[in-house]
């Protein structure tokens, strides 16, 4: 079984790149060229040595102690949460913005839900030195001021979008149209395993560097490169994707993705996207969304702002409809109590859409000595807010 | 020979094509501007059925569509209003959307529905084009559908004349890449650009769209295609107020 994209741009049955013809000429432009410049040496090298000295990489593989006691297995943290800006974000804007200036582009453009994609494109366009429009539902605005006033500081200009529900969905549409608008020399950084071929495919290599340095930390701390399993939570799915990357064809490593239940799967609050959603089109690939029989994209819901998207991307629909990852939902509140635990028993605070991922530990039953990974894919600071309301602290 | 086909045919310049969005301003108005439109001397209707996420749409059309979803348009209420589409309307109609609601109501049925409506033909931005040739262009033939692509300044020379191959109606041309509703700015550059367009000699005629909203940027349409299209403009002219009214006045404007 193929896992991975094939010549067209397709995951099994799903993929491609549907976009109306002005966004042709770059989406082409980038598939012609992105497998050239990512495996050119001295894009390596630059890449590598940027991820090394700027991100703070590699992040450490971090056998959580108290955890493993509680769950009788050997629980371990891929820190993605030590990265510069907080999050793996990062590890796919330094790669994209490399990219970038390879094709000469002088004006980038994303899509920021939570804000922490956002900050990390505002983040390495101020290190290089190229303006930066961010677009951000109105909604996000509003609820993550802080990470707005991050990307000011930083030099972005963050464009509020008004169409629609006013949140991720609609900002990366403003994004879209922004290209269609720039067709020339803007590039577009998306910040998931999103949108049209190759798009998926490139940020799943930008990320896969968390699954190349799991496996060597594996052997140096187990001797065993293969774990059990290898959870992570899934938005669009971009740390799940890296994650997941290097384990995909260790067909006995369980690889489980964890959506956002929101109040509850069946509950019309959730961002379930494999329980609620249907095969279709979004942002430019045939995947899995939620949406209504006339086709009609559905608002999710989720506390976490990173994990409230109404799709996954293919490779994830591919994996799912293949069986060979599991995909499990968990709600806000089993969430927020994962995130607090795990800062109560390890002194780590994780972001919400990770806790997602540490609060499966919770469902599944370990025989002891079991290796388990979970990415811990950001931190929780900039989710204060809503730990605060919700515990009282 | 479909009644695209027949227009160009027999009215070679100056085509006059309107578009708006189905169930707008009222939900039940979707023939009613296509009859009065008509009767104003439009040559060709487009009938966008809307859609959540229309990323290839500026401000106007975005709003038509939220109100009209939100007035409980679909494509079952569509296709069962344009079940009178022909009592009253002679010329050529396309359906313009995007993908996602085609695909849920399925390839086939959805032809088989245009068919028995008397819809001529698609327009559907984000179906790409080697998707089109492999799994869809078959069934339209089959229902007798054109379907009709884009071409923008940034087209090359080769798929230009791809699309041309695989086109048996019109090719919709933009003066820029653009969302809907920018004006259109005929430069030098864009000049240019049509008359390398009309220099390949292509098999399909041509029409203008995106940015038409004057009877002068009409005309400048007209001077380099076949004819132009006008959405925006004419979505705008009908948000408030007496439609049949609003359509007469609107039209007279390009008409007289
Ligand atoms: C910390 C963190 N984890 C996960 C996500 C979800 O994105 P993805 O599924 O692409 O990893 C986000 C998105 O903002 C995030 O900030």
């Amino acid at each position: 079984m193929n896992y991975f994209v094939n010549e067209k741009g397709y995951y099994g049955d799903f993929g491609g790149a549907y976009i109306p013809e002005m966004l042709y000429p770059n989406v082409e432009e980038l598939r012609q060229n992105y497998l050239k410049i990512i495996g050119d040496a001295e894009f390596q090298k630059e890449f590598h040595a940027l991820l090394k000295d700027y991100v703070g990489r590699p992040s450490p593989l971090y056998l959580a102690k108290r955890l493993s006691e509680k769950y009788n297995a050997n629980i371990f943290l891929k820190r993605e949460d030590l990265n510069h800006t907080g999050a793996h974000k990062i590890n796919n804007t330094i790669g994209q913005i490399l990219l970038a200036e390879k094709l000469g582009k002088k004006r980038i453009i994303a899509e920021t839900g939570a804000g922490q994609h956002g900050v990390a494109t505002a983040t390495v366009c101020a290190l290089r030195g190229l303006e930066c429009v961010v677009y951000m539902g109105e909604i996000d605005i509003q609820r993550q001021a802080p990470n707005v006033a991050r990307m000011k500081m930083l030099g972005a200009k963050v464009v509020s979008a008004v169409s629609g529900s006013k949140t991720l969905k609609d900002a990366t549409n403003e994004a879209m149209r922004d290209w269609i608008n720039n067709p020339v020399d803007t590039h577009y950084i998306i910040g998931s395993v999103v949108g049209p071929h190759p798009y998926p495919d490139m940020v799943s290599i930008f990320q896969s560097i968390i699954s190349e340095e799991t496996k060597k930390q594996l052997i140096e701390q187990t001797g065993n490169d293969q774990p059990d399993y290898v959870l992570a939570c899934v938005g669009g799915g971009s740390n799940a994707m890296g994650m997941f990357y290097h384990f995909i064809n260790d067909e006995n490593v369980r690889l489980i993705a964890i959506e956002a239940g929101g109040k509850g799967v069946d509950t019309g609050f959730s961002a379930a996207t494999t329980f609620l959603g249907k095969e279709g089109v979004l942002h430019g690939s045939r995947s899995i969304l939620m949406q209504t029989a006339d086709g009609q994209v559905v608002e999710p819901h989720s506390v976490s702002a990173g994990l409230d998207y109404p799709g996954i991307g293919p490779q994830h629909a591919h994996l799912f409809k293949t069986t060979r990852a599991e995909y499990v939902s968990i709600t806000d509140d089993e969430a927020l109590d994962a995130g607090l635990l795990c800062t109560q028993l390890e002194g780590i605070i994780p972001a919400i859409e990770s806790a997602h991922a540490l609060a499966h530990l919770e469902k599944m039953k370990f025989k002891g000595g079991q290796n388990v990974v979970v990415c811990l894919s950001g931190r929780g600071d900039k989710d204060m807010d809503t730990y605060m309301k919700h515990f009282g602290f | 020979m479909n009644r695209i086909n027949k227009i160009f045919k027999e009215k070679k310049n100056n085509i006059l094509s309107i578009y708006y969005t189905a169930g707008y301003p009222g939900l039940g108005d979707t023939v009613a501007i296509a009859a009065a439109l008509e009767k104003a001397g439009a040559d060709m209707l487009e009938i966008g059925f809307p859609y959540s996420d229309p990323v290839a749409d500026g401000p106007v059309i975005q709003a038509s569509s939220k109100l009209s979803l939100d007035q409980g348009m679909d494509l079952n209420l569509l296709f069962e209003q344009l079940k009178e589409l022909r009592k009253t309307v002679t010329i050529p109609v396309l359906l313009m959307g995007y993908v996602n609601p085609v695909l849920q109501y399925g390839v086939e049925r959805f032809c088989k529905a245009c068919a028995e409506v008397g819809v001529d033909g698609c327009i559907v931005p984000d179906l790409p084009m080697v998707e089109y040739e492999e799994f869809y262009k078959d069934v339209f033939l089959q229902y007798g559908l054109s379907n009709i692509f884009l071409v923008t300044p940034q087209t090359s020379v080769e798929r230009i004349h791809k699309i041309d191959s695989l086109s048996n109606g019109f090719i919709y041309l933009l003066s820029s890449s653009a969302t809907t509703g920018q004006n259109l700015q005929v430069s030098d550059t864009t000049e240019a650009y049509f008359s390398r367009i009309a220099d390949l000699k292509l098999n399909n005629p041509t029409m203008i769209g995106f940015g038409i909203s004057s009877k002068e940027t009409f005309d400048k349409a007209c001077k380099y295609a076949n004819g132009g299209i006008i959405g925006t403009a004419f979505v705008k002219s009908i948000a408030a107020g007496n439609l049949e009214e609003n359509i007469e006045a609107f039209m007279t404007k390009f008409t007289s």
